[in-house]
């Protein structure tokens, strides 16, 4: 399973991509992606998204679910889509527990 | 302390003005992510993890009040409340979005500061002693040569396209607070039989994947031929400096390869070329800068202080303060002041916009308006009055700077590692906090003595590791946190690179690691005098390997 994230152009957010190309900020709401064909049209709408000036950098990344819940695999991109392990107050993850 | 002449305030507000463009036309598609890329990092501002991260100067780590509260404003408006002081003597805000940061550029310009070269393979902001000025034991004030320095570096055009990254550091002091062995070009202030004043220079020092201690290229340089042979370093550099692979690209590489006999031979012969040029560097000009970092009127006053002995006697905290937080001051009756940004269980180096408010008012009230940041992620008030130590000491207890820890085990230095930075491999700053609190018991830390712990989250090593009496690198072995120990590095006047000690530890294992080296040293100690690094040196790491592994 992956889902394609990026960062956002205009102030940096870390994004994913959404259902029908839209960027969204939490990756509970990713599009997951099962095989090559479908990564390969999420990117394919990731370089349009830069070209519009929406994003920068869109890569994939694999993802795991756990009770339900879109997790990265990697702990960079755990450390990413939750925000400073050092700071439980800022980033998507305060938001979550709010 | 140096103030813009015209040509400085014209030349940031020009840059500030570009940048504004610059970031109008991406945002309006006329430019691309690989156009915007490196101007935005020739302005400090990079994309992290979470968010962008704008890097901001504070050349040699010299700010007055204003400064600072400026700081805090734009952590306050811009960012989420706070900022980190580096061991570049920078300031970096951990969350501007884009489309603020030309804002910020302008008000920051609106008190002299900047975020140019703070980035790029150019000549880097140039670190200096956080003592200048103010030190007992300074040769000269290293500032005014620092400043020449930038001056002569600001945009050269001739070295604006470097193979890498350029960094100088100067140190006023036999001592060496400034870590000046470790960087491309160190100089370190010295007076010759007659009294004159010159540099030691070395050449090539560095860290990051191949860490290498900088090699004396010149053991007394006239004051006169600061910049000619500086010239002549960085020609030399342009010239042969390996553009073939980044890794190399450094001009430690280039000594290391060239060997230093040849490499002297051919700096000199540069600078014999230029010597008598226009950069033989004036007296008279040398003069004019220095009158920019004159010392505030410091009337001597009583070497010591009846205020602070009483208060020492029946406040422990507070003896602790005075025992390791003050450098001692050139003026019988004054010290200088390390406020610590590294709370038990805290972040190194992060500092709220509170807490710079409470900074600039203190500078301001009790110390003329002077304020430094040390590489070691502190923040130092260099003149302050003996008698208004319990004052300032009481506000710091309210506001979370007065850990009486300068020097010791929780005075860590670690970068931000994967917390935020894009290249880490593993995090910094959450060992940082748990050695922290292992260490943190007053009495304790007080025993052990001055040890410097150094964290980096990788191997271009911002968090100085290699130069840590213990140093920690943060690695990723098989997508676990991963932690190397390197012993015996040291960043002053006998530099040397820690080696590492044997297999690395998990995250789990590491602070009990790092406790094991400490109850082993305190085990073959000499005396409370012995320091851990007179130990490793005397005993080298066969006992240390020993009580890490056991008998292999
Ligand atoms: C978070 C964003 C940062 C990034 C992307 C970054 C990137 C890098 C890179 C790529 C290098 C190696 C360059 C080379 O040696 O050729 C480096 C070196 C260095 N960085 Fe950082 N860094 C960051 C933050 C910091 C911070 C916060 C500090 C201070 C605490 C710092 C201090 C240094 C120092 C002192 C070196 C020099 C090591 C040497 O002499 O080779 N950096 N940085
Ligand atoms: S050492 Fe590595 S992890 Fe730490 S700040 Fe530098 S580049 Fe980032």
């Amino acid at each position: 399973m992956k889902v394609i994230t990026a960062n956002r152009l205009i102030d940096g957010e870390v994004v994913f991509q959404g259902p029908e190309g839209t960027w969204v900020e939490l990756i509970g709401e990713a599009r997951v992606l099962a095989d090559k064909d479908e990564i390969a049209a999420a990117l394919a709408l990731g370089a349009q998204a830069v070209a519009a000036r929406l994003i920068v950098e869109p890569y994939e990344i694999d993802v795991i679910e756990t009770d339900g819940r879109l997790e990265p695999a990697r702990f960079r991109e755990k450390i990413r889509a939750a925000g400073p392990t050092t700071h439980p107050a800022l980033g998507k993850q305060a938001r979550e527990t709010a | 302390m140096y103030r813009y002449d015209e040509f400085d305030q014209a030349f940031v507000q020009e840059r500030t003005a570009q940048f504004a463009d610059q970031v109008r036309r991406r945002l309006s598609g006329e430019l691309s992510e690989d156009e915007f890329k490196p101007l935005r990092l020739m302005n400090g501002l990079y994309l992290q993890l979470h968010a962008y991260m704008l890097r901001v100067a504070i050349p040699y780590g010299t700010l007055n009040s204003r400064q600072m509260r400026k700081l805090a404003h734009i952590a306050r408006t811009y960012d989420k409340g706070y900022g980190h002081f580096t061991t570049r003597q920078n300031i970096q805000f951990n969350w501007p979005s884009l489309k603020d940061t030309p804002r910020i550029l302008e008000e920051l310009a609106e008190v002299e500061m900047h975020a140019i070269q703070t980035s790029g393979n150019c000549i880097r902001n140039v670190t200096a002693d956080h003592f200048a000025g103010a030190a007992a034991d300074e040769i000269a004030d290293p500032r005014p040569y620092a400043e020449i320095l930038r001056q002569w570096s600001s945009l050269h055009p001739e070295f604006s396209f470097l193979p890498r990254k350029f960094k100088v550091a100067i140190t006023g002091a036999p001592h060496d607070r400034a870590a000046v062995q470790v960087h491309d070009i160190g100089l370190q202030l010295a007076r010759n039989e007659a009294g004159e004043i010159g540099f030691v220079v070395f050449v090539g020092g560095g860290l990051g994947r191949t860490p290498m201690i900088g090699r004396k290229v010149r053991d007394f340089l006239p004051e006169e031929d600061l910049l000619a042979y500086s010239e002549a370093i960085l020609r030399v550099y342009n010239r042969y400096g390996r553009r073939d692979n980044k890794y190399k690209a450094r001009i430690k590489i280039l000594v290391h390869e060239t060997g230093l006999e040849d490499l002297k031979a051919d700096i000199e012969a540069e600078f014999e070329k230029i010597r008598f040029g226009i950069l033989r560097l004036p007296d008279a000009e040398v003069r004019r800068i220095a009158t920019y970092f004159a010392p505030p009127q410091l009337d001597p006053r009583a070497g010591t202080s009846a205020k602070v002995e009483t208060r020492k006697a029946t406040d422990p905290a507070f003896a602790r303060f005075v025992a390791h937080n003050l450098n001692p001051h050139r003026v019988p009756g004054y010290t200088s002041v390390t406020l610590s940004m590294k709370p038990i269980g805290g972040i190194p180096g992060d500092a709220t916009d509170a807490q710079m408010d409470v900074i600039a008012n203190l500078a301001e009230g009790y110390a003329f308006d002077e304020i430094r940041i040390s590489h070691e992620q502190n923040v130092i008030l260099p003149h302050v009055a003996l008698d208004d130590l319990p004052e300032i000491f009481d506000v710091l207890v309210k506001t979370g700077m007065a850990e009486g820890n300068a020097g010791l085990i929780t005075d860590i230095i670690a970068c931000p590692g994967m917390d935020y930075c894009a290249l880490a491999t593993a995090r910094s700053i959450p060992v940082a906090q748990r050695i922290s609190e292992r260490f943190g018991a007053p009495e304790r830390q007080s025993d052990i003595g001055e040890l410097k712990i150094k964290i980096s989250g990788c191997i271009n090593a911002c968090g100085h590791h290699h130069v840590g009496h213990i140093g920690i690198l943060g690695l990723e072995k098989k997508g676990e946190e991963f932690y190397q120990i390197t012993l015996g590095g040291s960043a002053d006047e006998q530099s040397s690179i820690g080696e590492i000690i044997g297999r690395g530890f998990s995250s789990d294992e590491v602070v009990d690691a790092i406790e094991t080296l400490v109850d082993t040293y305190l085990k073959l100690r000499s005396s409370k005098d012995e320091t851990f690094l007179d130990v490793y040196r005397r005993l080298g790491e066969d006992p240390f390997k020993e009580a890490l592994y056991g008998a292999e």
